[in-house]
């Protein structure tokens, strides 16, 4: 038999096939174990005990939550009650959340799986993005809890006629359609009044998750695109 | 039916899915121009069919006549590869009307309840709202009764018959795929959590075991269609394999840039997904050099006959090695890597590359086999273009094209304005809806919908005249 080369040898080829998809998968699910224990809900106590965790526990509603270029990073991080030395959470500064700062960790949860619940039987991903992911027919919402549009210097709250960021999220959640932000706008779902505080909890813990600087830069330029 | 030259019942069942398939492409396209018109005109349907609604039946319809046509088109070369008759031929058959009816169900919910209170029962029987995996729960479950039918006869039929290359990489992978879609099944209230298993469905399927297969269907045309010789055709097929699984699986890092997931996915997932490429590359070359050398071969006996026995179907096979490559590879790698991906991801730019690279990797294929099917079901030797697949083809083609190159132009006026200017808020994000080369861009991403959707039109009369015609060789 005429001496064939290893290159045109199928068998060659099928365990090479073989051996490079199970060498990814294992990696693949070696990296799963470490990604799965760094992205585990945190808790209360956590927060309490100033252990910043890459997805805080549901009770950040009750802190003030800021959106930090990190020196260190070199990118802008979620900072919960206020920064510290080192740039990072502080977990000192509290802020109302529906008048109250004291959610326990159970109605916080609670709260919270309502909200990720509501933001799934609406169908939100299928015209918003949430991290990133979903549809490009309205804004992000990644970040919206932070959003200049929901603060102070914001549109929202007066068009809803209300004296805190939360509630007119919630209100506009419940109407939407009858606060015409933009041609495109937002359809009634029949959210709830119960089921709007959930899914601003949800909005609120999600801009606490880390991200890794996206979106840069958010909120950070005022009036660039007609500015100098 | 009557007039069908099909003896075999896994064939026969392979049309039905088809068919099926066909339909839903149909439907994915209708939804999308309701869609694209909510973009031009967006008081269109307002409070009644949503945009929300309407592009989840427009990516819903996409994944699932995808399914169909890959069932049908595993079902079709089945009996070619293995040399028998599919076993269990009965239950796949049944399965194939609980899937129809179950789909059916599901499309209609959609449509006429659409949203439902924020509780359980809205997620196992209205919707999940979860992008691309949609279905309710008891659907979920239904969708995986249904696939391990299908696996369990792929396999019982590939153990009992004759193991080709082919078939033994389809059973690998349809096993995969199968498993991969538990991953997407359950709750959580952590939504990087959540993010982190969808993409095992979503990137694993389409970026994984999709292209797998589609390497597959790829070397059984090549086979059939202009008798390119079994091991060379393999021995490429191992290759691609290799290839594909060994950038894909890891190349699932590059959604794992901003989910909330740690940094070392920046480095994992710009090294693998920049070879995700590459395969693509193999599988293009991989097709038209087959078809020179075995055309080559033809010319050297001094005949000048083409070697391909169905023209509508080689060319659909032909415009899957470029799309893919073009569609998923370029434009695909122009927005992968993280420094790059920071201002593109979430915008108009990866609307882009998702209509050119699963219509060019993926829709392109499984029509091509639909026309397989219509050359075996009506026993041509040699079937031939007519005019109406000429116009399918070159309206598909340069309305999905023309889609593709609109929605990158907006996609820069979104990336630049929107993300890079104004640091993505909720005001940057209008600044740039609103800019001239969105808006125009959205008016011809609409004008090339309604284009693709009359050269769908053609395509559907060709599949079902295209048998009729008198030119072909038979």
């Amino acid at each position: 038999m005429a001496k064939r080369s290893v290159w045109s040898d199928n068998r060659f080829w099928q365990r090479t096939a073989a051996w490079i998809t199970g060498f990814a998968s294992v990696l693949l699910i070696w990296l799963t174990f470490d990604t799965s224990a760094q992205i585990s809900m945190g808790t209360d106590a956590d927060i309490q005990n100033g252990v910043t965790k890459r997805v805080p526990g549901p009770t950040v509603i009750n802190y003030k939550i800021t959106y930090e270029m990190n020196k260190k990073r070199q990118h802008e991080i979620p900072v919960i009650g206020g920064m510290n030395a080192e740039g990072t959470s502080a977990f000192q500064e509290k802020e109302k959340f529906f008048g109250r700062d004291d959610w326990s960790e159970q109605e916080a949860g609670e709260l919270l799986h309502l909200g990720k619940l509501a933001s799934q039987t609406k169908n939100c991903m299928n015209c918003h993005t949430l991290l990133g992911n979903g549809a490009y027919y309205a804004p992000d919402l990644t970040k919206a809890w932070l959003d200049p549009a929901w603060g102070p210097e914001g549109s929202m709250m007066g068009m809803t006629s209300k004296e805190t960021k939360e509630e007119a999220m919630a209100e506009f959640l419940q109407n939407p359609s009858q606060y015409p932000t933009h041609a495109r706008m937002m359809p009634n779902l029949g959210i709830t009044a119960e089921e709007a505080k959930g899914l601003v909890a949800f909005l609120k813990h999600m801009a606490t998750i880390d991200t890794n600087g996206f979106p840069r830069n958010f909120g950070k330029i005022q009036g660039a695109v007609n500015g100098k | 039916m009557a007039n069908s030259y099909l003896k075999s019942e896994s064939k026969k069942l392979a049309t039905w899915y088809f068919t099926v398939a066909a339909t839903l492409f149909g439907a994915q396209l209708l939804f999308g121009l309701v869609a694209a018109i909510q973009y031009v005109m967006p008081g269109f349907l307002f409070e009644i069919l949503d945009f929300s609604v309407a592009r989840m039946l427009h990516i819903n319809a996409l994944v699932v006549w995808m399914v169909f046509a890959m069932f049908g088109s595993v079902y079709w070369l089945l009996p070619d590869e293995t040399g028998i008759e599919t076993v269990g031929i009965g239950m796949g058959k049944l399965l194939f009307w609980v899937f129809t009816a179950a789909v059916t169900v599901v499309v209609l919910v959609y449509l006429f309840i659409q949203v439902g209170p924020a509780d359980e029962t809205s997620i196992w029987f209205i919707h999940e709202g979860r992008e691309y995996i949609e279905a309710p729960r008891w659907a979920d479950l239904g969708i995986t009764v249904v696939a391990l039918g299908f696996v369990a006869n792929l396999f019982m039929t590939g153990m009992k018959g004759n193991r080709s290359g082919i078939v033994t990489v389809l059973m690998a992978d349809m096993i995969a795929f199968a498993g991969l879609y538990l991953t997407g099944m359950f709750y959580t209230d952590n939504i990087s959590v959540d993010q982190f298993w969808w993409w095992w469905v979503i990137h694993l399927w389409v970026e994984a075991t999709w292209e797998v297969f589609v390497g597959a269907i790829a070397a059984y045309g090549l086979i059939t269609m202009i008798g390119a010789h079994r091991k060379v055709v393999e021995m490429w097929l191992w290759i691609e394999v290799s290839m594909l699984f060994g950038s894909g699986i890891l190349g699932l890092g590059h959604h794992y840039f901003w989910i909330g997931t740690p940094e070392y996915w920046w480095e994992i997932g710009a090294l693998f997904s920049a070879l995700e490429p590459l395969p693509l590359v193999a599988m293009f070359i991989h097709v038209l050099y087959d078809w020179g050398k075995m055309q080559g071969e033809e010319d050297a006996k001094g005949q000048e006959i083409s070697v391909i026995t169905n023209k509508p179907a080689f060319t659909w096979f032909v415009l899957n090695a470029f799309g893919n490559f073009l569609g998923a590879g370029i434009w695909g790698f122009f927005h992968t890597l993280p420094q790059v991906n920071l201002y593109t991801h979430g915008t108009q730019f990866t609307s882009a590359h998702g209509h050119l690279a699963f219509f060019g990797a993926y829709a392109t294929i499984l029509v091509g086999m639909m026309y397989l099917a219509v050359q075996g079901k009506n026993g041509i030797k040699v079937l031939n273009n007519t005019k109406s697949t000429v116009w399918a083809t070159s309206m598909i083609v340069g309305g999905v094209v023309g889609m593709t190159v609109a929605l990158t132009i907006a996609g820069y006026s979104d990336v630049i304005i929107s993300r890079a200017q104004m640091g993505a808020t909720w005001a940057g994000y209008f600044d740039a809806q609103g800019t001239t080369w969105l808006v125009q861009g959205m008016v011809w991403r609409l004008l090339m919908g309604v284009v693709t959707f009359v050269g769908f039109l053609f395509l559907a009369k060709d599949l079902l005249s295209i048998g009729k015609a008198t030119h072909h060789v038979r």
